[in-house]
């Protein structure tokens, strides 16, 4: 039987054995629908409420400003048009933003801002682009593709001073199982996490808007969430986004270095042993689970494959809705043509990732590379 | 002997049978869908409804499915030359060039890299073998056969492409299909170039990446200016529609556009037919040599047309036994001896 070596953490994570059990009884016995009166409900509430402060504790905001969504798609929705909706201006983002949040700047006929071939922000171009005239920017922490970290400190500080009515939304999702998000998005207005980065479960996300980021919803009913985004909570996945993110930011500091070491040895591995791999970003700005690189002359939809065949399950930009690999926008947006594009593979580690894992992606890799090279 | 070999599953049912019918053979059988086309389309065979049931009856035949993003080359070697085609006044078939480019090449060459033995598509038509040569020959369903939009494959693909369905009649397809269960047994055929939709049609989808400019009908006899079209780019030789008021009375047809002159000669019927067929790029199927000049064979001009007699001419051109229409340049021409296919060529 193969092994399967699972280096793909930046799609989605392993839900983790103790978020499971938390998650439980919500399933079962505490069923209840929190915006109920009665005792079942008041279990469900409970759980939700002690979710809320433990979300809030970890992403450095007041219980009050955490809104629990459906996804973090979801949360970047209501961040980027909620804010617009409320308050009419432009929308501006960054050109390696999530398609989540890329989309709808775009859908609301937005502006997006260049990025340096490094990926940071071209902090030069959001000047320029800021006016006060806009109403919501939105940079991403870290990218899911290259893994490259954001300054969001001197994004804010521009924002604050050209647009000073805008407010600043990010998209955390990819960053928070690596960074401290409470202190790094600490002077944005609004930020989006999603559980199942982070060994939670699929379905739930939260959006952290401050009291100052007043929102208009994009989904209307019951007025839960204080009115800013309507739908029964997912009391079950919420429990499990607050385990996971106590576990995580528990955990981060020696998953972070004990991952880092290994996303290192792949990459220099890779590159020692695999003649002209190139690795995407410098990894002081980048994600420790993060491992993007380029081997010149191959295919990555085609070493995907094989590699698949061998077990080992790695990335490569997104996938559209019929499954196919699409043109990364991110690496166009770094100066990658679409030749380099094409031969660029993602590996991310996860907290669950073994020296092991990564030898067995070694050994796959050097074993495909030259065979397709000569193929 | 088991092979590995790599299904292109489209979403229709011939290509659902096909996998299946290597399955149950005891091949080692690996589906993949092209994505070749991420613009406007109704019609298309890589819609993403279409990925969904490739997708979903290789999950019902247990094997594994990928798919494959080779829109650029689909850009840059049909749907590009497509457009050129129209704007020098030729009639391209943009599925022959996407066989030759995409599903016999690009496809071919990924599942080589992929250590595939071969690859399978669901075309009606027969792959055979003897004396160390391969050979193309129509599917058993006549009615369904496809051996034409292969005419280009060589010795080199014809070894390595595997023709699961050419034995079987559509009707046995449907009901293998549905012996099996599988999702796509009563799929209706996907007729229409993928990348052209129904409403807007060719004019919209070429009006969009070349200028199409009016043109005058000349009449052949007297070359008199009798007409005009509205875009000469769109006139196909053979055809009638829009040339009539060229004449008085008669039925009249384009016999030939000049896209450079922005001109188009009409005739009648009489003027339509010729004896000999001019072509290009000739290629052959069955054997590495020209097929002699002076051979009988008979020729086929479009996907469902009736086979001609001819005799093969110099240069891959054939000379009809008795008058045919002329053939718009850039259409392919198949040529057969019975049901064998002898090579193609592009009508001049």
């Amino acid at each position: 039987m193969t092994v399967t070596v699972y280096l793909d953490h930046a799609a989605t994570t392993p839900l983790r054995a103790e978020v499971l059990d938390a998650m439980m009884p919500f399933f079962t016995t505490d069923f209840g629908n929190p915006s109920g009166s009665h005792a079942v409900s008041r279990a469900a509430r409970k759980a939700v409420d002690e979710s809320r402060d433990v979300v809030a504790e970890c992403l450095g905001c007041q219980p009050g400003e955490v809104i629990f969504t459906g996804t973090g798609t979801e949360a970047d929705n209501l961040a980027v048009t909620g804010s617009v909706a409320r308050r009419p201006g432009r929308a501006l983002c960054s050109a390696i933003e999530h398609h989540a949040v890329l989309h709808t700047v775009q859908a609301l006929r937005g502006s997006v801002v260049r990025v340096h071939s490094t990926g940071l922000v071209d902090l030069d171009a959001l000047t320029a682009a800021l006016s006060p005239e806009v109403s919501v920017m939105s940079v991403m922490l870290a990218n899911n593709e290259i893994g490259v970290v954001q300054p969001l400190d001197q994004v804010v500080a521009m924002v604050r001073e050209h647009a000073p009515g805008a407010v600043v939304h990010t998209d955390a999702v990819q960053a928070f199982p690596w960074l401290d998000v409470a202190v790094l998005a600490a002077g944005t207005d609004l930020i989006a996490v999603s559980a199942h980065k982070f060994g939670g479960p699929k379905g739930v996300g939260a959006l952290v808007a401050r009291a100052g980021a007043r929102l208009a919803p994009i989904l209307h009913g019951g007025g839960q969430e204080r009115d800013r985004r309507s739908g029964t909570h997912n009391v079950a996945g919420i429990v499990g986004m607050a385990a996971a993110m106590r576990l995580t930011v528990a955990e981060r500091d020696a998953t972070v270095a004990r991952v880092g070491g290994l996303r290192d040895r792949l990459a220099d591995t890779l590159q020692a042993s695999v003649p002209g791999t190139a690795e995407t970003g410098d990894r002081r700005h980048k994600v420790a689970g993060s491992c993007h690189v380029r081997f010149p002359g191959i295919e990555s939809e085609a070493l995907l494959v094989l590699l698949d065949d061998a077990g080992v399950c790695a990335s490569a930009g997104s996938a559209c809705a019929s499954g196919a690999m699409e043109p990364s926008h991110v690496l166009a947006a770094i100066g990658m043509d679409r030749d380099e594009a094409r031969s660029a593979v993602r590996f991310s580690l996860g907290s669950t990732t073994t020296s092991d894992d990564v030898d067995l992606a070694v050994k796959a890799v050097t074993g495909a590379v030259p065979y397709l090279r000569e193929a | 002997m088991a092979e590995r070999v790599l299904v292109a599953m489209s979403g229709g049912v011939d290509s659902s049978v096909a996998a299946a019918l290597l399955v149950e053979a005891g091949h080692e059988v690996v589906g993949a869908t092209m994505k070749l086309w991420g613009g406007a389309s109704d019609s298309g065979c890589c819609s993403v409804a279409d990925v969904d049931d490739a997708r979903r009856v290789a999950q019902q035949l247990g094997i594994v499915h990928h798919v494959f993003n080779f829109g650029d080359d689909f850009e840059s070697h049909v749907v590009g030359p497509y457009v050129e085609d129209h704007a020098a006044g030729r009639t391209p078939n943009p599925c022959i060039e996407c066989n030759r480019h995409l599903k016999f090449d690009r496809f071919l060459r990924r599942a080589g890299q992929l250590g595939f033995d071969a690859v399978a598509t669901g075309h009606h038509a027969r792959v055979t073998s003897a004396a160390g040569r391969w050979q193309l020959r129509r599917g058993a369903d006549r009615a369904k056969d496809q051996s034409y939009v292969l005419s280009m494959l060589g010795q080199s693909e014809l070894s390595r492409v595997r023709l699961p369905v050419g034995e079987l009649t559509k009707a046995d397809v449907r009901e293998r299909a549905g012996a099996l269960g599988l999702r796509t047994a009563a799929k209706a055929e996907s007729q229409d170039v993928c990348f052209i939709t129904a409403t807007g049609g060719r004019e919209a989808f070429l009006g969009e990446r070349i200028e199409l400019r009016p043109g005058r009908v000349i009449d052949a006899a007297t070359g008199r200016e009798v007409g005009e079209v509205p875009a000469v780019e769109l006139v196909t030789v053979g055809q009638r529609r829009g040339i009539a008021g060229a004449g008085a009375g008669r039925r009249r047809y384009a016999i030939a556009v000049d896209a450079r002159t922005r001109t188009v000669l009409a005739g009648g019927e009489a003027d339509l037919l010729t004896d000999a067929l001019a072509v290009s790029d000739a290629g052959w199927s069955w054997t590495d040599e020209p097929v002699p000049a002076g051979t009988a064979v008979s020729a086929q001009v479009s996907a469902h047309g009736k086979p001609r007699s001819a005799v093969m001419d110099v240069g891959g051109g054939v000379r009809w036994q008795a008058p045919e229409n002329r053939v718009a340049p850039g259409q392919t021409v198949a040529v057969y001896a019975k049901d064998l296919v002898l090579g193609s060529a592009i009508a001049a």
